[in-house]
């Protein structure tokens, strides 16, 4: 599941790095901590393992345990290795009135895992999250970076289908078809 | 139809990019402002609007503006609020993906007025693909001489910049959102200093949310007074509400402030009614940190007069038998819904989102959330009920930012005006049966 | 100078005092309890909320009260401010609150802790609430860490002050521990098994409120009532070299800093005075530390406590009776 790789990021993203930090004031490089664990985290195989986190906190020039203390704050790292897709299924207020138990409960049968949990073949995850600002469209999930909403158990299954036909990790830095409203 | 200032555009074709925008009247605030302005007299307009902020508060904007310190040789900054994660609420997430050339409009005329030269939206980092849209467009407003320096040769320069966030509720509370910024953990800061004093890297910072920035552009585009007529009393403006939940039409709607809540939820106009012809049973009419009301009480107030949606009307009562207008998230519940649930699932939310830095806030939201799971599994006693009161009530107040009092308003209100529920529970478990299955938080956390 | 009255009491202070500062200087009575505040370490206080008080008046300019209580370590004063400590029920009965909120995840295995006769959390919940809480929840519970071979991690004792963290950041270099996660999952960790170490980095020790963070060196040795504690020094190029020596007889238990009235301490010190000097002829004794009397401990406090289940029966006989101080140290 994990293809092990240098953990470096390639010239390009070095370049990508060095211009995120002259967004913020001289010597506030810290400031691009969150930005860089999202570059590092789509480069390596969607979670941050301790390796990585120390190569972003000597690319910024802080102490690991800052990143530390950081990565583990924010629900979107992951800090144990995850699925070429993690389905994110909202569990909130509106997304809860429309069903999205029965989504969750749906795709827990459908996968055979329970949120949380990985297949086998390190295809899917699940993970249970909070209200994504999409509750006029409830139930919804998402996936890399796609809303999939107004959600169905026809339109879960095509979801999967497709994501399965595509065979590629999903990250937040892909592109998306904007549903229009 | 009602009146639209906001959105007046938001379905022409195209709008999204520059040219259209442009088309359509775009980026005309910001040569008013440079070209015919100072800083102060845009201020002025924004106090005579009455705008009031749109993140939750409705601080008054134009006066939040003037705190802001002027220390000589310290840079200023103006942050926009774009991390929008109140359970119900997604108008931003509307007005940025569909016109985002109006919220930049307005980050550069407000950055204008503030003396900010440089300026962030911080967007929650699930809104990955909105953080791009906005990108480009501040790429086409650089391109376009919008931003950068000597902005239309006024001698004014601005820099903005997206900065993602990446997944926690806290990020919107304004300071949470400048430590967020910094690359730290979102752990609100205690206050004083507010941010207006030591703000962003310690520098004087104004937070704004994404609707108040993009209402500074029709304010200055026609007055302050003209935009101070349009609502209803010290309500003054549109509003953009996100309606969801048991309606037949969920949405992003701007409303003039003053309109009735009845015709809110009932018009075709708006919500057309509650879904599938059942009752109304209750309402959370500002996100769900806000009280919620039952049916008779959203529609008329204590004393019978007809509920307006707006700031005043909305909190007529208190907190006995009023609400709050909040940031907007109107979530509507047909007389199937589980109080107990629902509010076992907001305090499970608020459970979850706690940063954890003061003792009431940390303990408090993971000892009710727990006493509510306890009422579901059928274990509950009528002492429960009174634990929960009393919980609510040692968060509320003690701790350091407003999430204590968000999480505890919620409980409060629901054994207010729905304790027959409670006691019908603990008293008759098999009645829990009809409720649907909850899900197992803990087994759901990853890590 | 701005002028405060706490409890009806009226002192005249520097300007950016804070209500907790003035509180002390004013006396015991009027001092509000302050679990996480501490002097010495810059930015600390505001997390625990265990010195809420009321302010009645804001100041002789701007007379309204604030809408809501205070932390009282992070509020400077202003002239002319009127302050509520003990006379408020209402301070009174949110701090109830406030010392629930902290025992219902706290371990209940006093018995057994080390830090017991000197917890400030067994003092604050003798002295402000109750000492039973009310919830039947299992408690949170985290594994023991080592770090390093003097200092030991017992998570589950942690009330999240904050104060271990402010000291790495502040007084060592190259923190290696900090807060991790969030919410009521947030720990105290080095989040990968990191060694701290660093000539100061035993002051974690000292300045941990509770038993969380504990002396190896000590652990289990002693009862912190049956030792008797002298205050001594010795030229160290690191630090003062001004400590307080824990005897058990003719033998040194342990090294501490040298805390105050409020239980801080006044300076920090380093590792080699903390750790490894533990001979009498290695210090110069100035004489006994007068140490104040504000331990409550007594036996029938513990009743009804669990004894943890890592105790043997025979491990139980060995404790101490806790109403007796044999060895004569009249200091508690
Ligand atoms: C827990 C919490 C969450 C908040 N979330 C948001 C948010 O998502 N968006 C927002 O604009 N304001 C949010 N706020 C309000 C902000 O702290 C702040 O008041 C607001 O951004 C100020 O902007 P305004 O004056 O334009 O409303 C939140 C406040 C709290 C206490
Ligand atoms: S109230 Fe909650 S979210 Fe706010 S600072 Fe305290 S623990 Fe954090
Ligand atoms: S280990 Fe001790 S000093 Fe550190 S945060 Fe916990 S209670 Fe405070
Ligand atoms: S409640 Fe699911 S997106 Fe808001
Ligand atoms: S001592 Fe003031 S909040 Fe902890």
């Amino acid at each position: 599941m994990t293809e092990t790789k240098e953990i470096k990021f390639n010239e390009e993203t070095l370049e990508l790095v060095q211009r995120i930090i002259k967004r913020y004031p001289e010597g506030k490089q810290k400031s691009a901590l969150l930005p860089l664990l999202h570059l590092a985290q789509a480069e390596f195989d969607g979670w941050l393992s301790a390796p990585t986190m120390d190569y972003v906190a000597s690319l910024l020039n802080i102490l690991p345990i800052e990143v530390y203390e950081v990565a583990s704050f924010y629900s979107m790292y992951n800090l144990k290795p995850v699925g070429k897709c993690v389905i994110e299924v909202c569990r909130t207020s509106s997304c809860w009135l429309m069903g999205a138990e029965d989504i969750i409960k749906y795709l827990e049968n459908k996968l055979s895992i329970k949120a949380g949990e990985t297949t086998e073949d390190g295809m899917f995850s699940i993970k249970t999250v909070e209200c994504l600002g999409s509750c006029g469209t409830a139930p919804m999930m998402m996936c890399g970076s796609q809303f999939h909403e107004k959600l169905s158990f026809e339109k879960v299954d095509n979801i999967l289908d497709k994501l399965k036909s595509d065979d590629k990790r999903k990250t937040y830095f892909d592109a998306v078809v904007v549903e229009d409203y | 139809m009602g009146k639209k200032i906001l959105l007046k555009h938001d379905h022409v074709s195209g709008i999204q990019g520059y040219e259209v925008y442009r088309k359509m009247g775009g980026y005309t605030s910001v040569e008013r402002a440079l070209k015919n302005m100072t800083p102060n007299e845009v201020t002025e307009e924004v106090k005579k609007s009455g705008l009031r902020g749109r993140g939750g508060a409705g601080f008054p904007t134009g006066l939040k503006w003037s705190f802001m310190a002027k220390p000589k040789g310290v840079k200023r900054y103006l942050v926009c609020n774009a991390d929008e994660s109140e359970p119900g609420t997604f108008k931003d997430r509307y007005l940025m993906s569909r016109i985002p050339h109006l919220l930049i409009e307005g980050m550069i005329a407000s950055s204008y007025a503030l003396g900010a030269n440089t300026a962030y939206i911080y967007i929650r980092g699930e809104f990955f693909y909105i953080a791009r849209i906005l990108e480009n467009a501040i790429n086409e407003a650089y391109a376009n001489g919008w931003l950068g320096k000597n902005i239309l040769d006024s001698n004014y320069s601005l820099d903005l910049f997206v900065h993602t966030g990446a997944g926690a509720y806290i990020c919107g509370e304004e300071t949470a959102l400048l430590e967020s910024l910094e690359g730290k953990r979102g752990n609100p800061r205690i206050k004083p200093p507010f941010p207006a004093v030591k703000g962003a890297w310690d520098c004087p910072t104004v937070v704004n949310n994404v609707e108040t920035i993009a209402a500074v552009v029709p304010i200055i585009n026609d007055g302050g007074e003209a935009y101070s007529k349009v609502g209803i009393g010290k309500s003054t403006g549109t509003k953009l509400i996100s309606a969801s939940g048991h309606i037949n039409k969920p949405g992003v709607y701007e409303i003039e402030m003053g309109i009735t809540v009845e015709d809110f939820i009932y018009s075709d106009e708006y919500c057309g009614g509650i879904l599938n012809g059942k009752k109304l049973k209750a309402v959370v009419a500002g996100g769900s940190s806000v009280p919620i009301l039952p049916a008779d009480l959203i529609l008329k107030t204590a004393n019978g007069k007809p509920r307006l949606m707006s700031y005043e009307s909305l909190a007529d009562g208190g907190f006995t038998t009023g609400t709050m207008l909040g940031s907007g998230g109107f979530i509507v519940m047909d007389e199937t819904t589980s109080i107990v649930k629902n509010l076992w699932n907001f305090t499970r939310f608020y459970h979850h989102e706690s940063c954890g830095q003061c003792s009431p806030c940390r303990e408090g939201t993971a000892w009710m959330e727990k006493v509510l799971h306890k009422i579901l599994d059928g274990q509950g006693s009528l002492t429960d009920i009174d634990l929960l009161w009393e919980i609510q009530r040692k968060i509320e107040g003690n701790t350091i930012c407003p999430l204590g009092e968000a999480a505890a308003w919620p409980v409060a209100s629901a054994i207010r005006h729905f304790k027959s529920e409670f006691e019908e529970y603990v008293k008759n478990p098999s009645s829990i049966n009809d409720v649907k299955h909850y899900f197992e938080v803990n087994k759901l956390e990853m890590a | 100078m701005p002028k405060v009255t706490i409890d009806g009491k009226t002192i005249e202070v520097a300007d950016g005092t804070t209500i907790l500062q003035a509180a002390r200087m004013l006396g015991k009575e009027v001092a509000p309890p302050a679990m996480c505040f501490y002097t010495n370490l810059k930015t600390s206080g505001g997390y625990c909320r265990t010195c809420l008080v009321k302010v009645s008046k804001g100041s002789d300019k701007d007379p309204r009260p604030m809408p809501k209580l205070v932390a009282s370590c992070r509020t400077p004063i202003m002239d002319g401010m009127e302050v509520q400590n003990n006379t408020s029920p209402e301070v009174i009965d949110a701090r109830k609150g406030v010392v629930e909120f902290l025992l219902i995840n706290h371990p209940l295995d006093c018995p057994v802790c080390d830090q017991a006769g000197e917890c400030h959390l067994q003092d604050l919940s003798y002295e402000n609430g109750s000492a039973k809480t009310r919830t039947e929840f299992e408690r949170r519970t985290f594994n023991k860490i080592e770090i390093g071979n003097k200092i030991q991690l017992h998570m589950t004792r942690c009330i999240l002050c904050y104060r271990c963290v402010k000291v790495a950041e502040q007084i060592t270099d190259g923190r290696v521990h900090g807060v991790i996660n969030r919410g009521d999952h947030s720990e105290i960790s080095t989040y990968i098994e990191e060694v701290i170490d660093n000539d100061f980095s035993g002051n974690v020790i000292d300045v941990c409120p509770v038993g969380a963070l504990t002396d190896k060196t000590f652990r289990f040795k002693s009862r912190v009532w049956f030792t008797k504690p002298m205050s001594a020094h010795r030229t160290c190029d690191k630090c003062s070299g001004k400590v307080t020596l824990w005897y058990q007889g003719d033998e040194v238990l342990r090294t501490t800093g040298r805390k105050d009235q409020w239980g801080e301490v006044e300076e920090f010190i380093c590792n080699t005075c903390r750790f490894d000097k533990k001979l009498t002829s290695d210090w110069t004794i100035e004489g006994p530390t007068i140490v104040d009397k504000h331990s409550v401990i007594s036996a029938n406090h513990y009743e009804g406590m669990i004894i943890p289940n890592e105790l043997t029966l025979n491990d139980i006989k060995k404790l101490p009776l806790l109403e007796k101080n044999t060895d004569g140290n009249t200091e508690f």
